[in-house]
């Protein structure tokens, strides 16, 4: 074992030099498991249709035995990458077992819940023809397996050098992995949960044993030494996204995850950057919302006026950041939880207030609870955001555009965010938020420095608000309110941030996306959203506090142990290994 | 920085700080002079850290005022550090989960002036700032010896280097005056010892420095000019051998000898006896302090 050799430190006893026979065979019976699971794919599990996907046939595999076959075949692959098989060995950069025994899981896990749903749906065992059998058994074996190998968990050994043409290709790859991947869960049937509850089982999994491997970290490596090919890679997968949609209401869960997202990024200015909690940030969506939707010339606004959407943005964003003074200027003096209260408190009495400017409770501003209707559709330089437009023989349907229009909000907010928080300003806020005391003490104004990041928080939101409110073409006010079943609220909003990680720009976006697709895709979840979501934070608070996409800031933690920073560590060259990678 | 003017860098004038019915400093006088290492020493709960924060803003002294060249300064944090006084705290405050060079960087923060609208911008004049900052920054942590850690966390900083650190934000704001608060708590002497070489170093940088410690011999080697604080008021201000032999600060520190206790006599007498037959324990504690003198660390004399 070539790479184990060079971090000597690591490299147990077993695994020096040629591993213990029982070791092989244990990985090879892991592989054979593998190809096992992939063979009993290809049987029918049940015997009729009635079962979402098409798991009746024999000869080849549909629905949910797709993910058992993916995951068989990364069992299998891995397991023959641990067997030392040339030109696999780059998979596991960081060892192999603890990824196996994540990947037998996954498909061990994806399998049986296969076979149970198909016995709990169809009522009874007897609804299962003898391939579901089989790959309930034959999945259990790499499980077995891969729990008895001895873990052979070492540190990421220094990756070969490629060409930089074969780096790029390889991010452009794993991107359009990346696309794929989120194609499949966006485009799983919505009617039935279950293979949407399998999508999740196989991609956690499988999420788990990359990092296990290390590949993950292998391709961050590579991300980071190539900003600006990554950024356009993402960009790119980004806009492709709306055209491999072949149903409107995918492309529409697109549109509302970039919004969501959007805000969600715009929050994790506050509460990831400056540590400031707020509770009622929906309210500033809202204001932003109500303000363009009052502006946009539509029949119920009571304001006759029809600003051009440029300038209805523009209003929204205005109008949200007086507010956010409004709302800041007296309570960012204080510190600790107070802003939290008064946010909370802003929050509802924003939602009341809209409710109340109906004309007999109030002034008429905003017609109560029957909200502002009637949403005259975008149009920029006479192009219709409403209408289907072709571009270059694909066409693009309403849905499209307003997802390409949300993309482009969403790439100015993450802009914004990447650069406010690495320069003066945003070295002030993670000050502050870290000891503010000690930030005052360095000549940090804290009121100001706070005070610009929640009235930046705020405009973002009023933007993306003033965009939604033509995307939905309607606004009312129970849209706004603290914690409900269906997002935006501020409970979501918040949720998404601490879920995906503060104070970076991946974790808002993941964090929104799942908190925004799981309880649409999983219908039967919607009453008990609020418990799942309490649930979730509290076993992420317990497993991984920093959030899915931990912060730079802790990434960094681990860079004393870390091995790729410490300059002249032996063996950086090692020839095997780069053979290997370029074999692959 | 000029060090020829005679004229102080920080004027105290009867810094008073009451605490509901708590008089923690009393009317305290205190001039620092540019290039001078002035000391400020005391027993614990003498009002040290108190006067300290009365000096940056960080409380509002109840009477007095404090002058920094000159100019009466605001009781606020961030305008007494922008006016030229920047500080370390007796535990130390790093902005733990900040690299060692965003840490100095937060501290070129009343230097620079760019806001968030050349930070969204990018524009040349900010691209420059930001190339500056880092690059005095840099200066400042090989100055301190830490510009090889830079890129770590200041949190995974052994303990003697999170205290150089804070030296080197809080020099980040080009201060005209340094004010350390027991910047050699904890240390050993050696760590001690290249403190010692740091101080020196930074008043002949032209800082003036206004430091607290408990450590005397640390303090006498180092500081042209020692005040002692005694519970909220200032004893004696004078050069170390004046302190030293000031009967007050003994008194001070080690309490005064009480009534009838053995004179020089008795304790010669004393002593003979033990020396010739069994051990007598009477007074010896205040007796050996008091000949060990003001040199000692304190925690001997408590």
């Amino acid at each position: 074992m070539t790479t184990d050799k060079t971090q000597p430190t690591a490299v147990r006893k077993a695994e020096a030099g040629a591993p213990a026979p029982r070791t092989t065979l244990l990985r090879a019976l892991t592989a054979a498991g593998g190809a096992a699971a992939v063979v009993s794919t290809f049987l029918a599990w049940t015997w009729t249709a009635e079962f979402p996907g098409d798991l009746t046939v024999y000869g080849y595999p549909g629905g949910l035995q797709l993910l058992t076959l993916v995951l068989g075949i990364a069992t299998g692959v891995f397991a023959l990458a641990a067997l030392d098989l040339k030109g696999l060995r780059w998979l596991t950069p960081s060892g192999s077992t603890q990824a196996l025994r994540m990947l037998a899981l996954g498909t061990f896990a994806v399998t049986w819940f296969t076979v149970i749903a198909i016995a709990v749906d169809l009522d009874g065992l007897v609804n299962l023809e003898p391939g579901g059998w089989i790959a309930a058994v034959v999945t259990a074996v790499p499980v077995a397996t891969t729990f008895l190998l001895p873990d052979d968990t070492r540190p990421l050994c220094r990756p070969k050098e490629l060409p930089s043409w074969a780096e790029i290709l390889i991010i452009a790859a794993v991107f359009a992995v990346g696309l794929y991947v989120v194609n499949y869960g966006i485009q799983t049937d919505a009617d039935h949960p279950e293979p949407f509850i399998g999508y999740l089982i196989a991609v956690g999994f499988a999420a788990v044993a990359l990092v296990k491997a290390g590949l993950i970290s292998r391709v961050s490596e590579l991300t980071n030494s190539y900003r600006s090919v990554t950024l356009v890679a993402a960009l790119i997968t980004a806009i492709v996204f709306p055209f491999f949609q072949d149903k409107s209401s995918f492309t529409e869960l697109g549109v509302n995850i970039a919004i969501f997202a959007t805000v969600a990024l715009g929050l994790n200015i506050v509460v990831g950057l400056a540590g400031l909690l707020d509770l009622g940030y929906v309210a500033f969506l809202g204001v932003g919302a109500y303000t363009a939707a009052l502006v946009s010339g539509s029949t119920a606004s009571t304001i006759d006026v029809r600003f051009p959407f440029w300038a209805a943005v523009i209003t929204g964003g205005v109008v949200s950041l007086i507010f956010g003074v409004v709302i800041g200027a007296p309570t960012l003096r204080l510190r600790g939880d107070y802003l939290a209260i008064v946010t909370l408190g802003f929050g509802e009495i924003f939602r009341l207030a809209m409710l109340n400017l109906d004309g007999t409770s109030g002034p008429s501003v905003t017609n109560g609870p029957d909200g502002i209707p009637n949403i005259p559709p975008l149009e920029i330089f006479g192009f219709n955001f409403n209408d289907e437009h072709s571009v270059g023989g694909i066409s693009l349907d309403s849905n499209g555009n307003y997802y390409l229009l949300m993309l482009l909000v969403t790439v100015v907010v993450v802009l914004i965010f990447s650069r406010a928080g690495n320069s003066r300003i945003g070295r002030a806020w993670v000050a502050i938020r870290e000891d503010e005391t000690a930030a005052t003490a360095m000549g940090i104004n804290g009121f100001r420095v706070k005070l610009i990041a929640f009235a930046l928080g705020a405009t973002l939101a009023g933007v993306a608000g003033a965009v939604w409110a033509h995307f939905q073409s309607t606004v009312v006010p129970e849209q706004y309110v603290f914690a409900g079943p269906v997002p935006p609220n501020s409970t979501f909003l918040v949720a998404a941030v601490i879920l995906g990680g503060m104070g970076t720009i991946g974790g808002p976006l993941l964090g929104a996306t799942l908190l925004y697709l799981i309880p649409k895709k999983l219908e039967f979840l919607q009453d008990y959203q609020l418990l799942a979501f309490g649930v979730a934070l509290i076993l992420l608070m317990r497993f991984r506090p920093e959030g899915i996409v931990p912060n730079r800031r802790q990434q960094l933690e681990y860079h004393e142990t870390g091995q790729l920073d410490v300059p002249g560590a032996t063996g950086l060259k090692d020839g095997a290994v780069g053979v290997t990678k370029a074999e692959a | 920085m000029t060090t020829t003017t005679t004229s102080p860098v920080l004027t105290a004038t009867g810094v008073t700080m009451r605490f509901g019915g708590l008089t923690a400093v009393q009317a305290v006088d205190l001039d620092v002079h540019p290039g001078e290492i002035v000391g400020l020493i005391g027993p614990n709960g003498a009002g040290k850290t108190t006067f300290f924060n009365c000096l940056t803003g960080l409380y509002v002294p109840t009477e007095g005022s404090v002058a920094y060249r000159g100019t009466v300064l605001p009781p606020k944090p961030h305008l007494v550090t922008q006016a030229g006084i920047a500080r370390t705290f007796q535990n130390i405050r790093l902005f733990a989960n900040m690299t060692v060079l965003e840490n100095v960087l937060v501290g070129r923060h009343t230097r620079t002036k760019e806001g968030l609208w050349s930070a969204l911008l990018r524009g040349p004049g900010f691209k420059r700032a930001e190339a500056a900052s880092k690059a005095r920054a840099m200066e400042l942590l090989e100055f301190t010896g830490l510009a090889d850690k830079a890129d770590h966390l200041s949190r995974n900083l052994p303990y003697g280097e999170q205290r150089k650190l804070e030296i080197a934000r809080a020099l980040a704001s080009d201060p005209g005056l340094l004010l350390l608060d027991e910047p050699t708590a904890g240390m050993n002497p050696q760590e001690t010892r290249a403190t010692e070489e740091l101080v020196f170093a930074i008043r002949d940088l032209g800082t003036a420095v206004l430091v607290i410690e408990h450590d005397m011999r640390f303090i006498f080697n180092l500081c042209d000019r020692v005040a002692v604080l005694v519970q909220g008021q200032k004893l004696v201000e004078g050069t170390s051998e004046v302190v030293q032999s000031d009967e007050r600060v003994i008194a001070a520190y080690l309490g005064t000898p009480f009534e009838g206790a053995p004179g020089a006599e008795e304790a010669a007498e004393v002593e003979a006896a033990e020396a010739g037959a069994t051990p007598g324990a009477t007074g010896g504690a205040t007796q050996d302090g008091a000949q060990r003198g003001t040199t000692a660390r304190t925690e001997d004399g408590q």
